[in-house]
């Protein structure tokens, strides 16, 4: 799967600033792709956007270089995991049942689950360390446990891409860690990744290609040293900051200064 | 969980079964069990005749289709506007339902036509939903939930003034009958009315049964449902005025019968959870029995004289739903 935007606009109401405005970005195949920006700068306006759950003003945006508003939900949702920022269920579902919604695409409206089905569920809840969760019910999960949930639905998805909105945000190191790995895993099995992110360490450690955004523009898109690096950063997050080289990974990594 | 749900269903298909068998025996005039077999079977007194196949089956058979229509349409409401407060009359249609049934009274013209009662609540019901819908388109075609909430209350709050008005204009005799049908009723129903309220709801319920899938994806949020493969405002708009359509036909004929719509879908959700599939058919079938029984008690405890059959859908749901609110708290 790649997806694309082309001089891609969106307004959420007329006569306020454009949420996104001229975008264009291109995400290819099998690559694991960090959006960054500061808080308001239009990295979850841009997730929906590309997955057609908002209105657009002007440009394109597409899935595999076919509009989003032409793929029939189902279809799309057989390609296209998504993890939103927030969620919350009206009525009391359990950790199994919920990462069982990932499975409707597959099914008619009254199909019952098959065995490859439910072979997509376990794993799914497998390798988001949550199968022990699978009897409790979502409302007495913690936040990170719900999130882990989360993403497990979409992995039940069995998607040939996954577009996430700060997964990690309430994660602690262990699960942070671990969700990273099964993204960067995915990617390397061919599955195109966007992940939109607050930490940028994480980010620069593990993405191959960043965007950066700043008031609904693009900054900047390209590989992590392209990207990364203080100048740039500085302008966008109005912080004095310096990027220095990790001494034990070796990836980059971004140290915020006092402001005098 | 599936096992669960199909016990659960056979004993309230059959609970209804014995609902509508009790209902056409007891009554102000109680039937002994081989009279009202050999009616049935096409025999008996012409009398008991009459009371069976004329005033009481009709009458039990509403009570099926009222009673699974609101409870059913409930729980899609419940889904659709992910609120656990909404029954089928928040958005506005016994309101408008109500005015449509009072203004007629109040012109006189029930007496010229028995269909006009009910096809003037059904009219005024139709009103109802096409201003809440038209409110809630909003700018962009998108069809938000929330607004639809708030529009349906403000319409039904319109509604209820507008009665109010009919009401303080009108004579003794009309103000009484219009508090009446307004506190809902059974009584009364032709077969023709039975053919009309079912040619609504049964299509209607087979349709929000297939449905099933989707409303459990709405009930988890709109953004997360389209990730999930929904076709979202399509959902909504079918959800929204197939359910509608069953509580309008319902209010249209039995008048405003509240807590059905409510306290049955809770109940069934406290016990089988919250699994459409499930919740939406033991729904329909635990409202139907629930209100078939209500009639029969609103008849017999009493009798001859008939208490309003929302006085005994309250009094008897209620008890049972705290029980079961309590129960589920403590589990």
């Amino acid at each position: 799967m790649t997806f694309t935007a082309n001089a891609l606009s969106v307004r959420y109401r007329a006569g306020v600033r454009r949420a996104l405005s001229e975008v264009t970005m291109s995400v290819p195949r099998g690559s694991l792709y960090a959006v960054l920006g500061p808080n308001g700068s239009g990295k979850s306006t841009l997730m929906k956007a590309l997955l057609g759950t908002v209105q657009i003003e002007e440009g394109v945006a597409a899935v595999e270089g076919r509009a989003v508003d032409e793929w029939p939900r189902r279809e799309l949702a057989r390609h296209v995991g998504a993890v939103s920022q927030a969620e919350s269920t009206a009525f009391p579902l359990s950790v199994r049942q919920l990462v069982e919604m990932g499975r409707y695409p597959y099914l008619g409206p009254l199909r019952p689950m098959g065995p490859e089905d439910r072979a997509a569920v376990e794993s799914a809840l497998e390798r988001c360390d949550v199968s022990g969760l699978a009897h409790r019910q979502v409302g007495t999960l913690s936040g990170g446990e719900f999130q882990r949930v989360r993403i497990a639905r979409a992995l039940a998805q069995e998607p040939s891409a996954l577009i996430l909105d700060e997964p990690t945000a309430s994660l602690d190191i262990r699960h942070e860690m671990g969700i990273l790995r099964l993204l960067k895993r995915s990617a390397r099995e061919g599955v195109t990744v966007v992940l939109i992110t607050h930490h940028l360490n994480l980010a620069a450690r593990f993405a191959d290609l960043l965007l950066l955004l700043d008031e609904g523009r693009v900054v900047a898109e390209g590989p992590v040293d392209q990207v990364f690096r203080s100048e740039i950063l500085e302008s966008v997050y109005r912080w004095p900051l310096s990027v220095t080289l990790d001494p034990i990974t070796g990836s980059p990594l971004l140290i915020p200064l006092d402001q005098d | 969980m599936a096992v669960r749900g199909l016990v659960a269903g056979i004993i309230l298909a059959l609970a209804t079964l014995a609902a509508i068998l009790l209902s056409v025996r007891y009554g102000a005039v109680h039937l002994a069990a081989h009279e009202v077999l050999s009616v049935l079977l096409g025999g008996g007194t012409d009398t008991h005749r009459f009371i069976v196949l004329e005033l009481r089956l009709p009458r039990a058979l509403l009570g099926v289709l009222v009673g699974g229509g609101l409870a059913l349409s409930g729980a899609v409401f419940q889904a659709l506007l992910r609120n656990p407060l909404a029954e089928p009359y928040i958005l506005g249609i016994s309101g408008g339902a109500a005015a449509g049934a009072v203004l007629s009274l109040a012109l006189g013209l029930t007496t010229a036509a028995s269909w006009l009662l009910p096809g003037a609540a059904f009219a005024g019901a139709l009103v109802a939903i096409a201003l809440v819908f038209g409110v809630a388109i909003s700018a962009d075609r998108r069809l938000d939930v929330r607004v639809l909430l708030l529009s349906g209350v403000v319409v039904g709050a319109f509604f209820s003034a507008c009665i109010a008005l009919i009401l303080s204009l009108a004579e003794a005799q009309t103000v009484r009958s219009a508090i009446l049908w307004m506190m809902g009723s059974l009584g009364g129903v032709s077969w023709k009315g039975i053919a009309i309220v079912a040619t609504y709801t049964l299509p209607a319920c087979v349709l929000l049964l297939g449905m099933a899938r989707a409303l459990n994806l709405m009930s988890i949020g709109e953004e997360t449902a389209s990730y999930l493969g929904t076709e979202v405002e399509g959902v909504k708009r079918l959800a929204y005025g197939v359910a509608s359509l069953v509580a309008a036909a319902g209010v249209a004929f039995a008048g405003v019968i509240g807590f059905v719509g409510l306290v049955v879908p809770h109940g069934v959700r406290l016990l089988l959870g919250s699994d459409h599939r499930i919740l939406l058919p033991l729904s329909f079938l635990a409202g139907a029995a629930f209100l078939t029984l209500a009639d029969l008690l609103s008849r017999v405890v009493l009798a001859p004289a008939e208490i309003p059959i929302g006085v005994i859908t309250a009094f008897v749901g209620v008890p049972f739903f705290l029980i079961l609110l309590r129960r589920s708290l403590q589990a």
